[in-house]
């Protein structure tokens, strides 16, 4: 529609970037939010700070620590090199694995505190009907922390979309690889006279972030009927 | 016999859960005040809490025995447990929640339909729990323990949450069961009149 072709390059590879980053972190964000909500095990408070290191640390340092990683001759990104023949330094695929670790202490705390919310006394009436574990997990856990579910995907894709620090350390500003909104944005700025490019591009950013939101709380209206749920 | 039951549990630094008791067939009344220990009682012969030592056996079926290592697991209890606050699962309508447990019952006495007009709860299978009544939903929790097939009910003070009017009716619906179901029922209550119009055996607790 109204976007240049260069423009529709920068947002389809950014919701490429986020939604393959979100998609991939949301069962390791579960399982942690699920492990840290339930689970008592020595080093709990370890795993807790570890999982929320990346939003305490400046981006940039989390972006050096991904490139000696996961730099091809990195512990990581050597290996993942030689068995996947997956490359990630200076690919979206490594914009994909930064925004992710980006957004997973986001998404952990929106899903733990849901999990910590669902009563288990439901499960345990669950239980006295003949539901294994597995089938209450499905049918009751799972659902009723629905709504943080959710909520954790939506602040997981939305700090994947403003991602910048740590990914433009790790595979730097490649205009059709790596070069997402914020990038864009940020390259177009070291540009003298590009105002109307910035401010096209800021916008494109309002639009995406603000149409994420009413979608999510779309899906939650539809996911709380008869019991009233919000996202945020 | 329907209850044999021998069981303790510590609650805590200073308190103490102890009860052995053996009772024929029909009601059987657990009587006391609040914080005796009627509720921890129903919760360990259902399987939800583990009593530290003792036994449970129900209508001669052990499910617990501490001595014997036997811990039968709650889904394979069969138990009927009607909570005192119904406890209904909130994200499913009444329908479904009536046909949770349905899938474990071997036989069925009665469709989920005959079970909604028994109770008189037909006109609420659409509804969302958090719609119901205090006396519908305890009655949606009697519906949802009797279709999944249950060996024996537990029941946890469920005319604690109604009104006078409800009180009769549920009452009376109780007594159905009790009669035309025939199953061993385990009645938790600190109501001297309820339990004396509906046990056949009464049990103190203090």
């Amino acid at each position: 529609m109204l976007l240049s072709p260069d423009e529709w390059q920068i947002v389809g590879l950014s919701l490429k970037v986020s939604g393959v980053a979100v998609a991939l972190t949301l069962p390791v964000a579960f399982g942690l939010a699920y492990l840290l909500a339930r689970g008592k095990f020595p080093g709990k408070i370890l795993l807790d700070a570890l999982v929320y290191l990346p939003l305490v640390l400046p981006p940039v340092v989390t972006g050096w620590l991904l490139l000696i990683g996961f730099g091809l001759r990195g512990p990581i990104g050597s290996r993942v090199h030689d068995w996947f023949g997956l490359t990630l330094i200076f690919r979206w695929t490594g914009a994909a694995l930064a925004a992710g670790i980006m957004a997973l202490p986001l998404m952990v705390r929106a899903m733990r505190l849901s999990i910590e919310a669902v009563d288990r006394r439901i499960e345990g009436a669950a239980r006295t009907l003949g539901a294994s574990d597995w089938r209450v997990f499905w049918t009751i856990t799972v659902p009723l922390a629905l709504p943080g579910i959710l909520a954790g995907i939506v602040l997981g894709f939305a700090r994947s979309i403003g991602e910048f620090g740590a990914t433009i350390t790790f595979v730097s500003n490649i205009p059709g690889e790596t070069q997402t909104l914020p990038i864009a944005i940020y390259a177009a700025l070291q540009v003298p006279g590009s105002d109307a490019i910035v401010t096209r591009l800021a916008l494109i950013s309002v639009v995406l972030s603000l149409g994420a939101l009413i979608v999510s709380e779309l899906l939650a209206r539809r996911a709380g009927v008869g019991r009233g749920g919000h996202v945020l | 016999m329907s209850f044999d039951i021998d069981v303790c549990r510590r609650m805590g630094p200073d308190a103490e859960v102890a009860l052995r008791f053996a009772s024929g067939a029909g009601l059987t009344a657990l009587f006391g005040p609040s914080g005796a220990g009627k509720t921890s009682l129903l919760s360990m012969v259902a399987g939800l809490l583990r009593p530290d030592a003792g036994h449970i056996r129900v209508a001669g079926e052990t499910v617990f025995d501490a001595a014997a290592g036997i811990d039968v697991p709650t889904a394979r209890r069969f138990a009927g447990y009607v909570f005192q606050d119904a406890r209904l699962f909130p994200h499913l309508r009444v329908r479904a929640n009536l046909r949770y447990g349905m899938r474990r019952a071997t036989e069925q006495t009665m469709t989920l339909d005959e079970m909604a007009a028994f109770l008189g709860i037909a006109p609420l299978l659409d509804r969302w729990p958090r719609s119901l009544s205090g006396g519908e939903a305890q009655r949606v929790a009697i519906g949802r323990a009797l279709l999944s097939g249950p060996r024996f009910l537990l029941m946890d003070e469920p005319l604690a949450a109604l009104d006078h009017a409800r009180r009769g009716e549920v009452m009376g619906l109780i007594e159905r069961v009790r009669d035309e179901l025939g199953l061993p029922i385990l009645y938790v209550s600190h109501d001297r009149g309820e339990v004396d119009r509906l046990a056949a055996t009464v049990v103190e607790m203090r």
